[in-house]
């Protein structure tokens, strides 16, 4: 049995490599994740992975078919847009969600304006995304970085964060952190966002992001607990999904997120904090 | 006077410059080919009567590409539209209809035998690359009824590479030749000359494709490539594809395909791993660093390389996947 679960990271390269990087993306995406769960943006990931693209196009028609150069591109325009609906939500009468929405959606009929006026059919963000079983050393070394960088810098904004997420106002009033710490909280979600799916595709990097973080939410009623939890549940749901992958034929990365949204759906139903399965059964009589 | 008569100069040049430039227009065929390779042909056998684009462009992927309106407007003011059909081309019907299309579609895979796959494995015609090119429907087939019994989920597709065969490619060239002489009747005598030359050329390829493949040593006519575009070729040449990505380059790689490949690599010795074009190398460059294998070079598969590149035509892609298979495999 062992044998079975070590037995292919000892035999193949690639799988080992694999499991690195999930390990680092499971340590740095997660906590960024149960912040956006909390900040009822979840559907960030999703809107970001569209926002990039006049950024990829850009940096396409300047360097050719340079990963370098489009994830650049793609970094900045994610940032911009991230920044201009975080400055917008704070400043006038929309909220999160409608501002990025609004954002996300000129930037990607932009990047389409682009890339038909003066791009070639190669569909780039086809070429931009990668996969995880093809990562080599500088996409490992970009991975752990990023991975470090956001839990540092996370761990030093952690209080404010928290103050931002559950009483911005009181923030506002006593401190002028409130808005560059949501700004830095921003530059983090588009950092991990950017390097995950130049390194494993878009799939994956939002899975891993979002849904360990909203499975936590049914383990823990802290933040720090639910971080814990979803760090454990995306590097399980990795482990097992490379396995799967590797005896089962499938593709890794739809295995992966499949198995962190399995987990979603046993949470939903067993989860010690507000599990369907235990709201059903009859409580028991208060006595005195 | 000498004013009237100059005016009178002038109108009749005018008048004969603009007759001629319409009749030249008027006969000029206009023809749209689905992607480059298919537009190379017609170019070779329409000549200077027909004026051809083709939507999928040099270098680009077929497999995921998606029609601008700028497409749809070029479809609507052709005459003939070349696809290559056997599925190749997913988005063909949709841009048929929105464009108002009302010329003729020429589905240049008429008559051609297609070889179909199982979708998950990424190793399968290598088996049968030694046998005759006419029996493989038959060995096909039970090698499909063999592999159902093993497998509980497979899902057969038809290959749309056909034209890596060089018999295939003759194929083509005259179901074009014959679709531009329905639409041109005129013009006839020019198209079936023009064919004649070019099947001519495919013929002479064709020799020196199968001695180049001939003059590799029995164990190394193997080779990895990063998706199943090249089993037509095998399967004519006597060459072995292996390929981790299925028939489509949107497809995604699972973990047993690549350990697979990566076994068979090291237990069989393939020397060389080959990039395509058209489809992201880092796959295969994993591959090649956990194997050993050396990256052998960029084959061209399923589009042509732009006019400064190493494979502007058709025949000259065949050349220069010859060159470079040939220069990697006998090292």
């Amino acid at each position: 049995m062992i044998d079975a679960i070590i037995g292919p990271f000892i035999e193949f390269a690639f799988m080992r490599r694999a499991l690195v990087g999930c390990l680092a993306l499971s340590l740095g995406a997660p906590p960024i994740g149960v912040f956006l769960m909390l900040r009822r943006m979840s559907l960030m990931g999703d809107a970001m992975s569209h926002a990039i693209l006049p950024g990829a196009a850009i940096g396409y028609l300047l360097a050719g078919l340079s990963l370098f150069a489009m994830s650049l591109g793609g970094f900045a325009a994610g940032l911009a847009v991230a920044l201009a609906a975080g400055l917008v939500a704070r400043s006038t009468i929309l909220r999160e969600d409608a501002s990025l929405a609004a954002f996300y959606l000129v930037s990607l009929a932009l990047g389409v304006l682009i890339v038909s006026v003066r791009g070639s059919n190669i569909d780039l963000l086809h070429v931009l995304f990668g996969t995880v079983l093809a990562l080599d050393d500088a996409a490992i070394i970009l991975l752990a970085a990023i991975s470090t960088f956001s839990l540092a810098v996370l761990a030093a904004i952690y209080r404010p964060l928290v103050l931002e997420c559950f009483d911005p106002q009181f923030l506002r009033s006593a401190s002028a952190l409130s808005s560059p710490t949501h700004l830095t909280f921003l530059v983090l979600v588009v950092l991990n966002l950017v390097a995950g799916f130049q390194a494993l595709g878009t799939l994956m990097a939002v899975g891993i992001m979002l849904l360990p973080a909203i499975a936590a939410r049914f383990w823990a009623n802290d933040i720090s607990g639910m971080i814990v939890v979803a760090v454990l549940i995306a590097f399980g749901a990795s482990l097992s999904g490379l396995l799967l992958s590797y005896y089962a034929n499938l593709p890794t990365g739809p295995a992966i997120v499949l198995l962190c949204g399995i987990s979603y759906l046993l949470s939903i139903l067993l989860g010690t904090r507000g599990g369907l399965v235990w709201s059903l059964l009859p409580r028991k009589h208060l006595e005195a | 006077m000498k004013i009237r008569v100059l005016v009178q100069i002038g109108l009749a040049l005018l008048l004969l410059l603009g007759a001629s430039g319409g009749a030249a227009a008027a006969e000029m065929l206009k023809a749209v080919a689905s992607f480059s390779i298919l537009g190379d042909m017609v170019r070779q056998v329409g000549g200077d009567r027909v004026d051809v684009v083709s939507l999928v462009k040099p270098d680009a992927d077929a497999h995921v590409f998606s029609p601008t309106p700028a497409d749809a407007k070029t479809l609507a003011g052709a005459d003939l539209f070349f696809v290559n059909g056997l599925g190749f081309e997913g988005w063909m019907e949709r841009l048929e209809k929105s464009s108002g299309f009302k010329g003729k579609t020429v589905v240049v895979s008429k008559g051609i035998k297609p070889l179909t796959m199982e979708e998950e494995e990424g190793h399968h015609h290598g088996e049968e690359a030694d046998h005759d090119h006419d029996d493989h429907a038959k060995d096909e087939h039970d090698h499909d009824d063999h592999a159902k019994a093993d497998h509980h989920d497979e899902h057969e597709v038809t290959d749309p590479h056909a034209w890596q065969d060089l018999a295939n490619g003759k194929i083509y060239v005259t179901n074009i030749r014959d679709g531009l002489i329905a639409a041109d009747p005129e013009g006839k005598a020019v198209y079936q000359a023009n064919a004649a030359k070019y099947l001519d050329d495919l013929a002479k390829e064709e020799i020196a494709v199968k001695a180049a493949i001939d003059s590799l040593p029995e164990g190394r006519r193997k080779i990895i490539t990063s998706h199943d575009a090249f089993v037509y070729f095998g399967a004519a040449y006597g060459l072995e594809i292996i390929a981790p990505e299925g028939v489509s380059t949107e497809s995604e790689a699972s973990a047993q395909d690549v350990a697979k490949i990566i076994r068979q690599i090291k237990e069989e010795n393939i020397l060389a791993v080959f990039l395509e074009n058209v489809a992201d190398h880092r796959l295969l460059d994993q591959i090649a660093r956990e194997t050993g294998a050396k990256i052998g070079g960029t084959l061209y598969s399923d589009a042509l390389s732009g006019p400064d590149g190493p494979a502007p035509t058709y025949l000259d892609m065949f050349r220069h996947n010859i060159g470079v298979l040939t220069a990697a495999l006998s090292s």
